[in-house]
């Protein structure tokens, strides 16, 4: 097995002529995404240069401060994007999303650092601590995006059936649970599928990076393995969690669906 | 049972300072123009609406010193539209006898393993007006609850509801039907 091999500009320059590839097709089919595509490939590069730099200062000083401040920054991006992929919002969604994807994602990191993983140093070690809150938060922010959106079109949707029920002397909950379910399921659903489809039809991109780098491919393969459990039980937390946030906020202190809440936007 | 009083309701631009008093036994049916906050009215009462001021009592017992699980099982609304849950017709009346934790009584004149959501306008509200009267309501808030109904079925629903009303329930029963109030020898309230 060979070291891994690295990568200059020049290299990352041929790489992007990959990218001309859905230049030809946008022009061919004229879909007008010449702009968008652009925008996505500079984006990309900018926000990889910056992740490679920060994550170096981040390894170089090592104190939990820092991987505190790294969490709470990324955990906060990764909250407001997930409502922000949403089609409706609702008072509060944004706090709420925010503090459950904290939650979750440190949950799950601090798990997987001190009772999975044994480091050779301090358990907030940021060359571990980092890329795996990274993973989990943004699978999370998968979950929960969709498990939010689904919560607020239920209860924005079936709002009759909800107050079918409430009308009748269901609990809130008891009334809220069909809608409840279904968005739990709906955030859960890719990661139980990416769990089914994983090794047989894709070869993940954590592993693929440890293969490159010359790692052992079994102990990629368990670190996968570990990774794919973290996210789950990440995605998890973080579905349930906002998609009970969501109905704390679409209920008032009387139990009232208040669907006047749910403002509709454009994702 | 059954005594509904209401002082001081508020709802800014639909009502202010609404008084109305519902005895026990009473039938009373609510009449006004389309858009005169009919329906906002009966759900207010159901607690499944807020108002901006007012106080709404069921038998001396203010509805904020009640949980609204309760005052929804005694002050029951049945919803314009009839709306129904998945399932059949057996599994809607279940799932509310459930909720009420009493046993379910089949709906008169509906085919228990019939789809609800294939169900005709009139059929849903002959459903729904069944499951309003399952379990121990005290004031019945209905919205339109016969206006898809022929008129041998409207009648059979009026005579449950009049059954209610003899055992101490009263009734706001909102209605286009300008004969109603004298059919039923009810009072008539205008919004």
């Amino acid at each position: 097995m060979i070291a891994i091999v690295p990568l200059t500009l020049t290299d990352l320059g041929l790489a992007a002529l990959l990218v001309l590839a859905n230049a030809v097709v946008d022009l061919s089919l004229r879909l007008g995404l010449g702009r968008r595509l652009l925008l996505a490939a500079v984006r990309a590069a900018v926000q990889l240069a910056l992740l490679g730099w920060v994550l170096g200062l981040v390894f170089e000083t090592e104190g939990p401060g820092v991987v505190l401040l790294v969490t709470l920054v990324m955990a906060t991006v990764a909250g407001i994007e997930a409502v922000r992929r949403g089609s409706r919002r609702v008072p509060g969604i944004f706090a709420a999303s925010v503090g459950v994807m904290l939650v979750s994602s440190f949950a799950v990191t601090s798990y997987g650092l001190l009772v999975v993983l044994d480091i050779p140093g301090p358990w907030y070690t940021p060359q571990y601590a980092v890329p795996l809150l990274g993973m989990v938060l943004g699978n999370a922010l998968n979950g929960i995006s969709l498990g939010l959106d689904a919560a607020l079109e239920g209860f924005d949707e079936d709002r009759a059936r909800v107050e079918l029920l409430l009308a009748h002397g269901a609990t809130r909950r008891q009334a809220a649970a069909p809608i409840l379910r279904r968005a739990a399921r709906r955030g859960m659903i890719p990661i139980l599928n990416a769990m089914i489809a994983v090794g047989v039809i894709s070869v993940p991109g954590m592993m693929t990076g440890q293969l490159l780098a010359g790692a052992d491919p079994g102990t990629a393969a368990r670190y996968q393995l570990f990774i794919l459990f973290a996210i789950a039980g990440g995605v998890a937390l973080g579905t349930i969690g906002v998609v009970l946030a969501a109905e704390r906020l679409v209920f008032d202190d009387r139990d009232r669906l208040r669907t006047d809440r749910i403002r509709r936007v454009d994702p | 049972m059954g005594s509904l009083e209401v002082r001081g309701l508020t709802r800014a631009p639909w009502w202010r300072d609404l008084d109305l008093a519902l005895e026990e036994g009473e039938i009373a049916v609510l009449r006004g123009p389309s858009g005169s906050g009919k329906t906002l009215l009966l759900r207010a009462l159901a607690d499944l609406d807020p108002v901006d001021a007012g106080e709404v009592t069921l038998d001396g017992r203010s509805r904020e010193a009640t949980p609204p699980p309760v005052w929804r099982r005694a002050v029951r609304y049945a919803q314009q539209g009839a709306p129904c849950l998945p399932g059949t017709v057996e599994d809607n009346v279940a799932a509310i006898a459930t909720l009420l934790n009493v046993s379910h009584t089949p709906a008169p004149g509906l085919d228990p393993r019939a789809d609800a959501s294939r169900l005709s306008g009139g059929e849903a509200q002959r459903l729904a007006l069944h499951r309003a009267l399952l379990g121990t309501p005290q004031v019945l808030l209905l919205d339109e609850i016969t206006a898809a109904l022929d008129r041998d079925a409207a009648a059979e629903a009026e005579a449950r509801v009049q059954a209610f009303a003899r055992g101490g329930g009263s009734v706001l029963w909102v209605s286009h039907d300008a004969a109603l109030a004298q059919r039923l020898g009810a009072r008539e309230v205008s919004l």
